[in-house]
């Protein structure tokens, strides 16, 4: 036993005396505990604790990493696979296992541009698979009645749209799907509001709206998986996602982009004095259409009307009665000219009548004896005896006589 | 108009009466309508766009929001 003695160790420690030693050493370095670290991802992971786990490798070397939930939700961009990124911690032991670890407390992607490399390479990707395509863009309503909001329930978006929507289409009922719009959360939790408003509320047009920020503020919006999700909703999506000079593959993939939160709701809606001002508008056309109407038909009634006129009997029967006054004149005339003939025949006959009438021999200086025996008119002296009373009528009157004597012969 | 009619006017929600406003322009604006038709197009019309005004003026926008843990919808005016 005692040749073993040699061999006994002057300190033995325990493995957790060991691990815990390495920790207080990794964690008293200043070096360490504030170092960046430039490498690729691999191995990533996020369970449902929201923790990240990966390594990060060069050529040569790896090191795994961790970065927890609160941290990995205030990064902006969202890491994946065969990035190459620049980690920002303190190194550690993971006692459990033994592992060396990074402790990552912000990470961003590595190299000049690198964000924007990313963003290129998915649009290409998502572009060649047609998820932008004018063709399957949905139509966006003219009269939305529902409208659904997917935004952070705290942000300024938020009231800008309802301001806009209020202001300008305050009949619109408005659902509003809360969800974080940054961070490594937010493309998923976007997702599953816009699956949300998708499947319970059924909304006539979807707003996805996010106030500006720094293009690492905007990344959730190149999510692949949220990308696919707007262009594959059932719902036209209207995106409003940062600034006018913002882009993001989400407004690709959206239905219709609009430049801020505050565009988004315009466009998803008609303006209310438009409205009414269309409305009256209306209205009056309809009046106008009426009263043209009514002018159509009153022209069309007085054309009738003169058509009529020119084909009633009524001109012939003034023709006609215009004929008889002639023909009845003509008959005065004609009967009148007779007539006057035959006046002058009267008179004519008058005047010889007038002529034989015996008071005008009487009125010549002849006088009518007649007999006052018989009152025979003496015609001839033998009528007559001396002494005989006669009755002598002349011009202006009249006598009684006795003849004297009679003679026979002139 | 009837009763009827008018009464199918005073429910209808905004969307349907002024797509029923357009629809009943375009109508008068075709030919050869009897009067009578014509007349009561116009009526209707007018009502329409009483109804379509009236609702406009006094919306007042209902905003609701779902919760973030429950799939239920929860009503929240704001």
């Amino acid at each position: 036993m005692e040749q073993y003695s040699f061999f006994e160790p002057q300190n033995i420690i325990t493995v957790s005396q060991l691990t815990g030693y390495l920790r207080q050493v990794l964690e008293s370095d200043e070096i360490l505990q504030d170092i960046w670290v430039e490498g690729e991802i691999s191995n990533f992971s996020r369970p449902s604790s929201g923790h990240l786990y990966f390594t990060l490798k060069d050529s040569e070397a790896a090191v795994r990493c961790v970065m927890w939930r609160n941290a990995a939700a205030r990064m902006s961009f969202v890491p994946r696979e065969g990035l190459l990124v620049q980690a920002h911690g303190g190194m550690s032991v993971y006692e459990v296992s033994g592992q060396v670890q990074l402790y990552v407390d912000t990470m961003k992607p590595a190299g000049e541009g690198a964000l924007y490399q990313e963003f290129i390479r998915l649009r290409n990707k998502l572009e060649a698979e047609g998820l932008f395509d004018p063709e399957i863009k949905k139509p966006i309503p003219e009269l939305p009645k529902c409208i659904g909001i997917v935004t952070s329930p705290t942000g300024a978006a938020l009231q800008d749209m309802l301001n806009t929507l209020r202001r300008r289409y305050p009949i619109a009922e408005v659902i509003v799907a809360p969800s974080s719009v940054q961070g490594i959360d937010a493309p998923a939790e976007i997702t599953r509001a816009l699956h949300r408003l998708q499947q319970e509320v059924r909304p006539d047009v979807i707003l996805l709206g996010r106030g500006g920020g720094s293009i690492e503020d905007l990344w959730a919006f190149n999510d692949e998986d949220l990308v696919r999700a707007v262009a594959a909703s059932t719902i036209p999506i209207i995106s409003g996602v940062g600034h006018e000079t913002d882009f993001t593959l989400t407004d690709f993939a959206a239905d219709l982009r609009a430049p801020t939160p505050t565009a988004a709701a315009e466009v998803a809606t008609p303006d209310k004095s438009e409205l009414l001002g269309m409305i009256a508008e209306l209205a009056n056309r309809l009046t106008s259409l009426l009263q043209s109407r009514l002018a159509d038909l009153r022209w069309e009634h007085g054309q009738l009307q003169h058509a009529l006129e020119r084909l009633s009997p009524a001109h012939d029967i003034d023709t006609y009665r215009q004929r008889l006054d002639e023909v009845i004149s003509r008959l005065e005339r004609a009967a009148l000219t007779k007539l006057d003939r035959k006046m002058l025949q009267l008179q004519n006959m008058i005047q010889s009548l007038k002529s034989l009438n015996p008071q005008a021999v009487l009125n010549r200086g002849y006088a009518i004896v007649t007999r006052k025996l018989d009152g025979r008119v003496v015609r001839r002296v033998e009528q007559i005896q001396p002494q005989e009373d006669i009755h002598i009528r002349v011009s202006q009157g009249n006598m009684e006589a006795r003849v004297l004597k009679t003679n026979s012969g002139e | 108009m009837t009763e009827t009619q008018n009464e199918t006017i005073q429910n209808m929600d905004f969307e349907t009466a002024f797509t029923a406003l357009q629809d009943n322009v375009s109508m008068l604006e075709g030919e050869d309508l009897p009067l009578e038709k014509s007349l009561a197009l116009y009526e209707l019309g007018q009502a329409l766009a009483n109804r379509c005004s009236f609702l406009l003026e006094q919306a007042e926008m209902k905003v609701r929001q779902l919760s973030l843990e429950s799939p239920q919808i929860s009503d929240n005016e704001a």
